[in-house]
């Protein structure tokens, strides 16, 4: 048996990983030019402001299809590693968020929530459910 | 499921790295499938047959029949 370099199902997976982390990232940069364009690039006016939400809705799409792509690419038990962490982190977003929105209106809390919170619940969750899911399978 | 994949790949030689790679698999896989942490799908578990030249249930075990 031949085990060669150029393996060719790892090979591709890593393209695949490469591929997907490149659209995240222009993701993040077009989600950033929606955030602070209008306020310090073109003063709100509406055309430039219409053409990054565009931007960033393309661009977000492409991200989700990259994702798609990637996720077709792993072997069964890192898709099921990635699927239990996505199905969790759904789980703790939804409840975790619906009672943080309502800590406001119960008035524990003094500020609105916000939604940049529940992003970064979202990615401490899937992290730590991919960590544990590839412990559980080590 | 109990499953002889650590013996014959032991017979032939192969590394686990080098079986992952035959299956289209990460190494990972191939070890938790040895160590019966994950049951392949049936697919896969065909693959590793015509691998090996053996019948599914010669390499993989009921754990009820046992």
């Amino acid at each position: 048996m031949d085990e060669s370099t150029d393996d060719s199902w790892q090979a591709e997976n890593n393209r695949k990983a490469k591929n997907l982390a490149g659209w995240s990232i222009a993701w993040l940069g077009g989600t950033a030019l929606l955030a602070f364009g209008p306020k310090y690039m073109w003063d709100y006016s509406t055309l430039p402001t219409l053409g990054a939400v565009l931007l960033n809705l393309v661009v977000g799409l492409a991200m989700v299809m990259a994702l798609v792509r990637y996720i077709s690419g792993l072997d069964e038990l890192e898709r099921k590693i990635f699927l239990d962490a996505a199905g969790l982190t759904l789980g703790v977003t939804l409840v975790c968020g619906s009672c943080y929105e309502l800590l406001e209106d119960a008035k524990l809390i003094p500020y609105q929530p916000e939604i940049s919170h529940l992003f970064y619940l979202m990615v401490i969750s899937f992290a730590v459910s991919v960590f544990v899911g590839n412990r559980r399978y080590k | 499921m109990k499953n002889r994949l650590k013996v014959l790949r032991a017979e032939r030689d192969w590394t686990q790295a080098q079986l992952a790679f035959e299956l289209d698999v990460s190494r990972q896989t191939v070890n938790a499938i040895e160590k019966g942490k994950f049951d392949p799908s049936l697919p896969l578990a065909f693959k590793a047959a015509r691998l090996f030249g053996l019948a599914i249930e010669e390499i993989f075990l009921d754990d009820a029949a046992s």
